[in-house]
């Protein structure tokens, strides 16, 4: 029973948490969880109403809007990671961490890789229309 | 053994010293980690050659973005209240699927499965937004063999979606499990990669309503 009860399911990748049905600190660790998902949600929402406000506002510098938005994001996957996820500083979370740094590195390559290249590749070329020409 | 110049070695090289005497450390000392952590870890790494995959997506979005071929714009298509109310449906089944995760470490049947419930309702009716608003689209003249723009729309949102379907069809799969074969410790490994899919495919989501509907909808004059 006591094996059994080592292994909690959950959403954590890797934060080993003290388990035990019926001990004292039980409700105290749960309303603590609670509240954890409880601020993600709330910081989640935040952000997201954010950025749909964004979109529609004058207030802010208007060619700095999709930079905005993208910012926003980012931080909204943080959110999401470390409330959700639960990805956490812990030693025993860092091959998870270390895993998540090279998934990041390569769709930052991916990603604007492929713009950077494929924009250079627009500016240096014929525009169609004079490419049809010369194929006459 | 009980002379402190011995323990010395036993100390793990970085951290807090005592570390050594918690029963898993991450360090390597007290031996292999428990298989929770080990199945969590495994599905991390299928997680995110999934985002991998999604990226690739992403980029051929941006590079075809502006190519309509004369067919409707992103900024005339998307209608952002319906993407406001597929967030919403989305992050609120993330936030129940947690409360579900909690519910299972308490071993409480009834909670797991209401929670496991509203999650999959949340779910679905994102769902079925988003087939609405894709026969919307096709019905306008606006169907994914329109333009390169509205190609890898499509492919993009439409993975998503797909990857929604399937995580609903696991979700069930999950809730008829618990039910069925109680909290046995092979189904909450189950259930704690399931809940790892969730949570991801709304890390997801968070990329496709900024970038896609967000930045889509702004007028043409002020993208980059």
């Amino acid at each position: 029973m006591s094996n059994e009860l080592d292994y909690e399911a959950g959403s954590y990748v890797g934060e080993d948490r003290a388990a035990g049905g019926g001990q004292p600190g039980e409700q105290h660790t749960l309303r603590r969880e609670v509240r954890g998902y409880l601020l993600g949600l709330a910081l989640a929402v935040g952000l997201t109403i954010a950025s749909f406000w964004v979109v529609g506002t004058d207030e802010i510098y208007r060619p700095g809007l999709a930079v905005a938005i993208l910012v926003l994001a980012v931080a909204q996957m943080g959110i999401h990671l470390i409330f959700f996820l639960h990805i956490t500083t812990a030693p025993d979370n860092a091959n998870n961490i270390l895993a998540l740094a090279f998934g990041v590195l390569i769709v930052c390559l991916v990603v604007f890789g492929s713009l950077w290249v494929m924009i250079h590749m627009n500016h240096n070329m014929l525009p169609m229309d004079q490419v049809m020409q010369m194929q006459r | 053994m009980s002379t402190p110049a011995l323990r010395v070695g036993h100390e793990p090289l970085f951290g807090a010293p005592e570390a050594a005497h918690r029963p898993m450390s991450g360090y390597g000392s007290g031996g292999p980690a428990p298989k929770r952590i080990i199945v969590g870890y495994g599905f991390w790494i299928f997680l995110l050659s999934d985002v991998i995959m999604f990226s690739a997506f992403f980029a051929a979005y941006a590079v075809l973005f502006k190519n309509t071929a004369g067919g409707p714009s992103a900024h005339e298509l998307f209608d952002l209240r319906n993407t406001a109310v597929q967030t919403a449906c989305l992050l609120a089944s993330t936030f129940t699927c947690g409360m579900a995760s909690l519910a299972v470490g308490q071993r409480n049947q009834k909670w797991t499965q209401l929670a496991l419930l509203v999650t999959g309702l949340l779910g679905l009716a994102f769902i079925v937004l988003e087939i609405r608003e894709f026969s919307g689209f096709v019905v306008r003249g606006a169907g994914p063999g329109r333009s390169a723009f509205l190609s890898s729309f499509f492919t993009l949102v439409g993975c998503h979606g797909v990857h929604v379907s399937a995580g609903l069809l696991w979700l069930g799969t999950m809730m008829a499990q618990f039910f069925a074969k109680g909290f046995r410790q092979d189904i909450r490994h189950r259930f704690l990669c399931f809940s790892l899919f969730w949570h991801a495919l709304d890390i997801i989501w968070v990329g496709i309503f900024s970038l896609v509907y967000l930045v889509g909808s702004l007028p043409p004059e002020l993208l980059p």
